[in-house]
């Protein structure tokens, strides 16, 4: 473990860049190259960290105490880096592409828009690189916090009473994570991050390890989409389109995903799990969620929703591959937020193309735009395969390391779960490619592509999947973090 | 001055400008605001100073007069009284800073007695927090009702009303107070804190020891706006001058709260307080009642004074409720939210005192969001303070809460965790509607043809901006600084 303030720097980076952009408020260019530039800094910094994940050493920032004994304490082990790279990567794609949809929409108070967002990624960094519980919660709630303004930012109806959901799913969770928190603190004394978990020879009383699970389970699984108190974020869908994107796609939702993982692998750990049947009930919650979602994105004739349900089901992946409790099933986990988060996040910016360019937002009005709308439709119909599980996406190589792990596992229902998921996703995205390339569009002429600040993105992401997907070590070498972050939580050690 | 005569001069700089402002108020009206100011300012400074003091030195013990305790009346200066004095000089400096503007326009005739009377007010506050014998206490419980009586009057139309049931609700905590102490005055002989509280252990289970106990603690929940008896509270605050409710709101009930934790932790202690039947749990019920019957009745307010009336007896509650739990981790909490609360309601009723300078009212259904432009400063800083009173992190109102939970899971009391969680989700509900107001077009409000119509920044003057901004930054630094605060609580805690 080294000592360093190296993880503070990219939570703070971006918090920085806030008071520059509400200064240049008035000189649209001027402000939105704070936010890349500040995108762009962040992720170099995070970069900077991923040599010591690599091989699987922890770097440390003991900030100050917040409370007798519990420091804010930032620690970038080798998940941490994972999910800050993937999130602060992202970011850069996702400014870009911003600029291009509240130009093009147009959207009003941009300002609000891109200070929120920045302040967004500095919460998540905090939660990616928090050391303990309580550093989690803080920048937990700071993201809740910050994310709300951006969910209503349109401020009409929808948007406001979605926001009143987002806030009441949220803060509740956030209450329930206080609560598991403060009764592990007074058993045990300590809320570490622990490679393997805390809980496990332990001082902590048995009989509270259920209860204890099930307010972490509240906590997490809001943020993390599990049915049933997934509703927000369909609803979140009334924010813009990068939001939707960056936050619904990869930051909020894989902060609760991650969150799980933190709390299945470092808090309690693989022993506990298993010993106290928590593992069943993760995996009989996350199988539940991902085919009831997947049979509800059918009923969804717009787009974003269709989508939204989508991710309901994908981040359940995550949570399968953490509760299968195998060293492959908690990498297939891990790749999969990587592996979702470009997906997804190429999905989600065909929307917004679609509907800055065309002002069309239902499935049903969007036959023939694959003519008008080549280079997007193609990453879409890239990003639904891979969503779907087939190769040469990254979305297959994820999906082939939760079955594996399931079998790994001796469990055959979680692999059945992901076959028939997979038909389903590509019984909900098909149609929509089929739409949009045989059939004949109506009112397209004299539309083209969506201005390059937004499909330049859109390719770049939908080429990130297809060669994370055949080449997974290109980039970063992600994959083998994932596999040292799994080794971790099973080896149960963390240098 | 020497350190010894400190506890002295902090009071008594009250007295002396109680008696000046008339004097010079009666040749030279317009000098009674600057003469107020001067007087807090001064008691505030000594204060500091004496806080300084006490850390470096210890507690002071001056008696008057030479005569030695138990016979003699003595002021001590102890961690406690220093922290309290503190607190309610700061928030009176700030408070009367703030009140010229509105003292013109609120009650522009009687501002020389209003000044007056408020130095009375807060030399009995003082009195209270720094005197060591309970009889004394009693005087400067008088003395600070009868002025709190008189500042309260001074109002709207409705304000000499509920006066009046303020006085005689007052009158008879007092009573009872008084007679309580009479109970164990006849038990023990001595009138002393100190000296009784050695003697009480020998007289707990006595049935007019009991008997004192609960006369004095009724008696002084009736001034603590302890559930139920928190009556006259509503209409006080909200019919009294803005000024008046801001100074009292903060200051007033910590005091009573002051009390409660002298006389049953400092002087009865939790042995002899649950000798015959657990008057510790008793308290705690009705504290847990009184939070969320505060934040229920907050949330059906269209009036802010009211709502922040209501909010404040559910605070109360959250003091009281740690001081019932009478373990470390309760007390950080209750004492950290005398500070906090303090913070945040002073803040929050000098913003309902600005609105009312600049718009005539501050009803919730009128608030709509050309506040926003009008008045950025103060909604900012009303944002902080109720951010803070949902206790989201990184504000103060966040650790208030935490160090409460970790008091209640301690005596395993679930219910009052389940209280404390449950409110801050209510805390939410009230405070939000508020900030949605004002942030967001109302959307069910057409906007008129070539709306936007440009709304002028009409914040008020730097003199009542200035305090309101201060104290929101206070409340965030509270909030990051919070382990120096809470390491001097925790060596405060008797036993």
């Amino acid at each position: 473990m080294v000592e360093s303030f190296a993880p503070l720097f990219p939570v703070l980076v971006s918090l920085g860049a806030v008071p520059l952009i509400v200064a240049s408020r008035n000189k649209p260019n001027l402000r939105e190259s704070w936010t890349i530039l500040a995108a762009l800094s962040k992720f170099f910094l995070v970069l900077n960290l991923l040599p010591y994940a690599s091989q699987g050493i922890t770097v440390e920032a003991k900030i100050f105490e917040i409370s007798p004994g519990l420091p804010l304490l930032l620690r970038a082990d080798p998940f941490g880096v994972y999910f800050a790279t993937v999130a602060s990567g992202l970011w850069i794609l996702t400014s870009f592409y911003s600029i291009g949809y509240v130009r093009g929409a147009p959207e009003k108070k941009q300002t609000r828009y891109f200070s929120c967002f920045a302040v967004c990624l500095s919460a998540t960094m905090g939660i990616a690189f928090a050391g303990n519980l309580l550093t989690f919660i803080l920048f937990y709630e700071i993201l809740t916090l910050a994310t709300y303004p951006l969910v209503i930012h349109k401020e009409n109806k929808e948007a406001i009473g979605a926001g009143r959901q987002y806030l009441i799913y949220t803060l509740t969770a956030g209450v329930l994570l206080i609560a598991g928190t403060a009764i592990i603190y007074s058993s045990i004394g300590q809320i570490d991050f622990r490679a393997g978990g805390i809980l496990g020879n332990s001082a902590f009383p048995s009989n509270m390890m259920v209860w204890v699970f099930l307010l972490f389970l509240g906590g997490v699984g809001v943020k993390s989409a599990l049915m049933p108190i997934h509703s927000w974020l369909p609803s979140a869908m009334a924010a813009p389109t990068p939001v939707s994107a960056l936050l619904h796609a990869v930051a909020v939702v894989k902060s609760g995903v991650f969150g799980m993982i933190r709390v299945v692998g470092y808090v309690f750990g693989t022993e506990v799990m298993a010993g106290f049947g928590l593992n069943d009930i993760l995996i009989t919650v996350s199988g539940a969620t991902i085919i009831l979602a997947s049979l509800m994105a059918f009923s969804q004739d717009n787009l974003k929703r269709r989508l939204a349900y989508s991710t309901v089901g994908h981040l359940s992946y995550v949570v399968l591959g953490a509760a299968l409790l195998t060293p492959l099933g908690m990498a297939g986990g891990v790749m999969h937020i990587a592996a979702h988060a470009t997906m997804k996040i190429t999905l989600f910016f065909c929307a917004g193309a679609i509907y800055v360019n065309l002002h069309r937002q239902n499935i049903s009005d969007l036959d023939g735009i694959a003519k008008v709308m080549p280079f997007t439709m193609a990453s879409f119909t890239i990003a639904s395969m891979g969503l779907a599980g087939l190769p040469p996406v990254n979305g297959f190589l994820s999906k082939w390391y939760l079955a594996m792990g399931s079998l790994e596992g001796h469990m055959v229902v979680p692999v059945l779960i992901l076959i028939v998921s997979g038909v389903l996703n590509v019984g909900y995205f098909f149609p929509i490619v089929h739409r949009a390339y045989f059939h004949r569009g109506v009112g397209l002429s004299g539309h083209g592509e969506a201005s390059p600040f937004m499909v330049v993105p859109i390719v770049i992401t939908a080429l990130l999947s297809v060669l994370l997907g055949i080449f997974p070590n290109l980039f970063f070498g992600l994959f083998d973090i994932a596999g040292v972050v799994s080794a971790s939580i099973f080896e149960g050690v963390a240098r | 001055m020497t350190a010894y005569q400190l506890p002295v001069f902090i009071p008594f700089t009250y007295l002396a400008f109680a008696v000046l402002i008339p004097l010079v108020g009666l040749w030279k009206r317009k000098l009674s605001h600057p003469m107020a100011v001067t007087g807090s300012g001064l008691a505030a400074g000594l204060s500091l100073y004496g806080f300084a003091a006490y850390v470096n030195t210890g507690p002071i013990h001056h008696t008057f007069g030479g005569w030695q305790p138990p016979i003699g009346i003595e002021f001590v200066y102890d961690g406690l009284s220093a922290f309290f004095l503190l607190v309610i000089n700061m928030v009176a400096f700030l408070v009367l800073l703030h009140s010229k503007p509105v003292a013109a326009r609120e009650f522009r005739g009687k501002r020389m007695p209003f000044y007056s009377v408020t130095m009375l007010l807060m030399l009995g506050f003082n009195g209270i927090v720094s005197t060591g014998d309970l009889f004394n206490l009693y005087v400067f419980l008088e003395i600070s009702s009868l002025s709190s009586y008189g500042l309260i009057a001074i109002g709207n139309r409705h304000a000499p009303f509920a006066a009046f049931r303020y006085l005689v609700l007052g009158t008879i905590g007092g009573s009872m107070y008084l007679l309580g102490l009479g109970f164990l005055y006849i038990s023990t002989g001595t009138l002393n804190i100190i000296d009784m509280a050695a003697m009480l252990p020998h007289f707990a289970g006595k049935p007019p020891v009991l008997t004192g106990l609960i006369l004095m603690t009724v008696g002084i929940g009736i001034k603590a706006a302890l559930f139920p008896m928190h009556g006259w509270l509503p209409d006080a605050y909200t019919f009294a001058s803005s000024t008046s409710s801001a100074l009292i709101a903060p200051t007033g009930t910590k005091v009573g709260a002051y009390i409660l934790i002298r006389v049953l932790l400092y002087l009865f202690g939790i042995e002899s307080m649950d000798a015959v039947f657990k008057v510790s749990s008793v308290l705690g019920m009705l504290a847990g009642a009184g939070i969320l019957y505060g934040s229920i009745m907050a949330i059906a307010q269209s009036e802010l004074k009211r709502m922040l009336a209501y909010s404040s007896v559910s605070q109360i509650g959250y003091i009281i409720m740690g001081l019932s739990l009478a373990n470390p981790a309760g007390f950080v909490g209750a004492v950290l939210h005398v500070l906090n609360h303090a913070a945040m309601k002073a803040c929050l009723f000098l913003v309902a005192a600005n609105l009312r300078f600049r718009e005539g009212h501050s009803n919730i259904r009128l608030f709509n969001d050309t506040y926003r432009k009008k008045y950025p400063w103060t909604m900012a800083c009303f944002t902080v303070a109720a951010v803070s009173m949902v206790g989201l992190p990184p504000m103060a109102g966040f650790f208030s809460k935490w160090y409460l939970v970790l008091g209640t899971i301690a005596n395993a009391n679930w219910v009052l965790l389940a209280v404390i969680l449950m409110s801050s989700l209510l805390n939410a509900v009230y405070f939000f509607r508020v900030l949605e107001k004002v942030y967001m077009k109302n959307p069910d409000k057409e906007s008129p043809a070539g709306e936007e119509a440009v709304v002028m920044n009409r914040e008020v003057k730097p003199l009542m901006l200035a305090p309101v901004v201060i104290l929101a930054t206070g409340i965030i630094v509270i909030g990051i600084m919070n382990m120096s605060v809470v390491s001097y609580i925790l060596k405060m805690f008797p036993g």
